[in-house]
């Protein structure tokens, strides 16, 4: 069995319990066939970046899972035939990390002095690049 | 001849003398122990290394290391993806 990251972002209509729902069916899709979710984590309602479908927001939701690949590829057929499901990435991982991922902890760490001490001493290009260092951004 | 001069041919840095300014040597941001993983989730994180229209900022700039800049533009085009972050601002 192999390691395995999948994000599925869900519409912005679904309530939550729906997603839960959601995610519940896929889970059970892998466990039918021998495979583990180890962990689940809901993010949320976030705001996308960019419109998918017409979407301005989605329920992102990342699953652990440790299963064979006819079980992903199973769960991935359906979460793509799902119209609940905006957008799916399934990445193969070395090991699967515990706790929580950087996006829940980057709430709690929000306001932690931004771009690091090794930003400021960077001295200015000389060249008129029109280019500013990445300390600007945005938000 | 009063031309000839000792020190290397204009030293960049540290030798120059004159220098109004001393670069400092820039080290890559991923490669120390206690750096952070590069990763697709940290949305913090990958938005140092995007320039203000969301471009992925060259590595001679941000003095990541060529094998962590491959990993780093890797995570970057999957938060793209999962539109964590833009492909592009404005």
């Amino acid at each position: 069995m192999s390691f395995y990251e999948n994000i599925f972002i869900a519409r912005q209509d679904a309530t939550a319990a729906q997603v839960e729902a959601l995610t519940d069916a896929f889970a059970a899709i892998l466990t039918e066939q021998g495979g583990k979710v180890t962990k689940r984590e809901y993010w949320g309602l976030r705001s996308l970046s960019y419109r998918i479908k017409k979407n301005r927001k989605g329920h992102y939701t990342l699953l652990n899972i440790d299963a064979p690949p006819a079980a992903v590829v199973e769960m991935e057929r359906n979460m793509r035939i799902n119209e609940d499901v905006l957008r799916l990435l399934t990445v193969r991982v070395e090991a699967l990390e515990e706790g929580p991922s950087a996006m829940l902890q980057s709430r709690s760490r929000d306001d932690r002095p931004r771009g690091g001490r090794d930003r400021e001493d960077r001295p200015r290009r000389e060249r008129s690049e029109g280019f500013v260092a990445p300390e600007g951004e945005p938000t | 001849m009063s031309m000839t001069s000792t020190d290397a041919p204009r030293g960049g840095g540290a030798g120059g003398g004159r220098r109004p300014f001393f670069r400092r040597r820039k080290t890559c941001p991923f490669s120390s122990d206690q750096s952070p993983k590069i990763d697709y989730k940290d949305v913090k994180l990958l938005q140092r290394f995007l320039s203000e229209r969301g471009k992925i900022v060259p590595s001679r700039i941000t003095a990541v290391a060529a094998k962590k800049q491959r990993l780093l533009a890797q995570a970057i085009k999957r938060a793209r993806f999962l539109a964590l972050l833009p492909y592009l601002l404005k």
